[in-house]
């Protein structure tokens, strides 16, 4: 360090450090010349414990990991076991996990794009977007009874059918929130100063997003059309009909507005969703890796051995490897699981795509003010439960 | 002359003088409390929040309460803080901020010291109130104060300058540098019409000085933590706060003398002329107060380089072009005033 750089702490502690990010910055004046994120702050050793638990049980560390999209995470995992099973879902079932992982999409973008916006200064936008942010969450309590750890996507399907009504209530939020989503936008998108503050902020060019293993709008906002859910589609993406859209620039204001329009095409696939939701069971009850029905545990004693087994030792995975990916809010979200033919997984690795982005932070900010640096953070939507682990 | 003798001779003046004082300092200290309470009404309603509610009537003594709170609360001092300037500069911001509002009349003649230099002393009042934010960020032995300081003794520099060609064009028109005269001078047409553009470089300015957004780098959450302030609890927060909310109301009032036409009705006929002039001056701040915690709900901040450039590069020589036309203007037309 040369005498003419001073280093400060950027956290964990500071109030634009999104969680705990501890980031050592090396400023010469207000440049930044090196920054250098220290993560570890909210490491839980969640790969470990899911080690000493059953697949069931291990199913929400998931939703603790990105938290403000939780069931994009257990997407991942439940598509891991049924591959390893090779369980089929049932149509239904499959429709409300693409619907809930589009809410979820907008969960995360909501509060990326708003909380990004409010460190560069605008600290109306965040409000509206908690307001929207409110109604969605109301949906997930109404499934599975819990604001933000749902643990509703299990695999086989997902736990319970939806409550009455609740298509209808999703349906009206689908109508109302491209409006509240415009208001947002008069705020931001051709503000002046809010252009100024972005716009060819932390430019990425295709190539150094890839060397960088960027995924997800970040990826997308340096032009090149990458989404799993087009690319390799899993539970019924091929039946929907939606955009990828792309930036141009892969600078600040591109990763903003590639996710405005990723929530426009969220509202899309879920009215997509709604209309041709079809009837039937939500969760595969016969290939052993769901709990059986209560009426059959009325009549069946086999039923009532196999309920007692399920919740105490849990389900068998027949041995092998394999990798899921889910593309969550964020980018590419992957389950690496192996099973030993137990009840409980050998080893699950998890790879969550803000770790990516974050560690190439040092690229982004070099020879940015220390105003930029906080906008930058605001921009790759980093998370601290999926970074951390 | 001992000092006991010079005490006991002018206690009569000196009675006069603190009594003034509190004249001043309590409508004040009342609307400082409003004036922040307002602000997080607006800023709440924007937000679609209800703001301050529960304490008292209305959440009216949520304010108060706060500022009671504060009062109660232990002074930290860090152990590497120079301990006096540390305490000076809150008090030096405090005291500069109440000194100006001396001259400002709310109605006419009533101020309370009516100078002939009013303006030129409001000017040098607030260009001494960056010396508070310097001490303060200097005083701190901390990084992110000193960055606030730094940042604040560039951005009031370069604000000032523009400020004070808009306040010439106004006194080009007046004549006179006394505030009283200034409105009186604005009885046929209150300046913001034949000068908007300087109204609203004069605006712009004043956010910039009282470090408000788009401007508040100084104390930028997001960036600095909370800038100069960083260090500071109990009372010495307090003063800096009060400070920089009677500052604000200071901008606010004067806005309202050079543009609006101080305590003067909009139409000089029945219905506007019967009220009081210290009414309509105060609605006439509490309008531009509004548009001030308005453009704080709405506005993202710049960023340094470009506040910056928007004070050399836009303001300068839009304010200096004004100059040299208001000059010319009243030169040929022969419109210039007499010197009062």
């Amino acid at each position: 360090m040369s005498n003419k750089t001073i280093t400060v702490n950027f956290g964990p502690v500071h109030p634009a450090a999104h969680g705990v990010l501890r980031l050592l910055l090396d400023l010469d004046g207000e440049v930044v010349e090196r920054a250098d994120p220290h993560i570890g702050l909210l490491h839980r050793g969640t790969e470990k414990l899911i080690e000493h638990k059953t697949y069931l049980q291990a199913l929400p560390y998931f939703d603790r990991l990105d938290y403000v999209a939780p069931m994009n995470q257990e997407h991942a995992f439940a598509l891991a076991i049924e591959k390893l099973t090779g369980a089929e879902v049932p149509k239904r079932g499959q429709y409300i996990r693409v619907l809930f992982s589009e809410i979820g999409r907008l969960l995360s973008h909501l509060l990326n794009v708003t909380t990004s916006a409010m460190d560069v200064g605008a600290m109306s936008p965040i409000t509206w977007g908690f307001d929207e942010r409110e109604k969605l969450l109301d949906f997930y309590e109404e499934v599975s009874g819990s604001r933000f750890h749902a643990a509703y996507f299990r695999a086989g399907g997902v736990h319970k059918d939806l409550p009455d009504g609740l298509l209808q209530k999703i349906y009206d939020f689908c109508i109302s929130f491209p409006k509240a989503l415009d208001d947002i936008e008069t705020m931001l998108t051709e503000n002046r100063i809010f252009k100024q503050r972005n716009v060819d902020i932390a430019n990425i060019t295709k190539d150094e997003a890839i060397d960088n293993g960027f995924t997800g709008f970040i990826l997308r906002s340096t032009g090149v059309p990458w989404d799993l859910r087009k690319s390799q589609p899993y539970d019924s993406y091929e039946d929907f009909n939606f955009q990828i859209p792309v930036g141009k620039n892969g600078d600040c204001y591109d990763r903003y507005l590639c996710q405005i329009a990723e929530m426009r095409e969220s509202i899309k696939i879920m009215l997509q969703c709604i209309d041709n939701m079809p009837e039937g069971e939500v969760i595969n009850h016969d290939a052993k890796i769901a709990a059986p029905k209560r009426a059959d545990m009325k009549t069946s004693m086999e039923a009532i051995i196999r309920h007692f087994k399920f919740f105490t030792e849990g389900f068998q995975v027949p041995a092998g490897e394999v990798y899921t990916a889910v593309e969550a809010p964020k980018g590419e979200f992957g389950v690496y699981l192996i099973s030993d033919g137990t009840s409980k997984p050998y080893r699950c690795k998890i790879r969550a795509p803000g770790f990516a982005h974050l560690a190439a932070f040092n690229m982004l900010t070099k020879g940015h003010l220390l105003a930029d640096v906080p906008a930058i953070l605001g921009s790759i939507a980093i998370v601290f439960g999926e970074v951390d682990r | 002359m001992n000092a006991v003798s010079l005490i006991s001779d002018n206690i009569y003046s000196i009675l006069v003088i603190l009594m003034w004082s509190m004249v001043v300092f309590v409508p004040i200290l009342i609307g400082v409390i409003l004036a922040v309470y307002g602000d997080r009404k607006i800023w709440a309603a924007v937000q679609k929040r209800k703001g301050p509610n529960v304490v008292g009537p209305f959440g009216l003594l949520q304010v108060p309460a706060d500022g009671l709170k504060y009062i109660f609360k232990e002074i930290i001092i860090p152990d590497g803080a120079d301990k006096i300037l540390f305490i000076l500069a809150p008090i030096l911001t405090f005291a500069l901020a109440i000194a100006a509002w001396s001259v400002i009349p709310i109605q006419a003649g009533a101020a309370l010291s009516n100078i002939n230099v009013g303006i030129l002393y409001i000017f040098a009042i607030s260009s001494l109130g960056v010396y508070g934010i310097l001490i303060a960020g200097w005083s701190s032995n901390s990084k992110y104060p000193f960055f606030g300081a730094l940042r604040s003794a560039a951005q009031m520099v370069s604000y000032e300058v523009s400020m004070g060609f808009v306040i010439v064009t106004v006194l080009m028109c007046v004549g006179s540098l006394n505030l009283t005269d200034i409105v009186m001078a604005q009885k046929n047409i209150w300046f913001f019409i034949p000068l908007f553009p300087m109204f609203v470089v004069f605006f712009i300015s004043a956010l910039a000085e009282t470090n408000r957004p788009p401007f508040d780098l100084p104390e930028a959450e997001s960036e600095l933590v909370a800038g100069y302030q960083t260090e500071y609890s109990a009372i010495p927060f307090v003063l800096f706060f009060f400070g920089e909310y009677a500052n604000i109301l200071l901008m606010c009032s004067l806005t309202t003398i050079l543009f609006l036409g101080g305590w003067l009705p909009p139409f000089d006929i029945a219905p506007f002329n019967m009220i009081p002039g210290f009414i309509w001056f105060l609605l006439k701040l509490i309008f531009v107060f509004y548009m001030f915690a308005m453009v704080k709900a709405f506005v993202p901040r710049y960023r340094y380089d470009q506040l910056m450039r928007l004070g050399w590069k836009v303001l300068l020589p839009v304010s200096l072009i004004a100059v040299v036309l208001t000059s010319s203007i009243l030169f040929f037309f022969n419109l210039a005033p007499d010197l009062i």
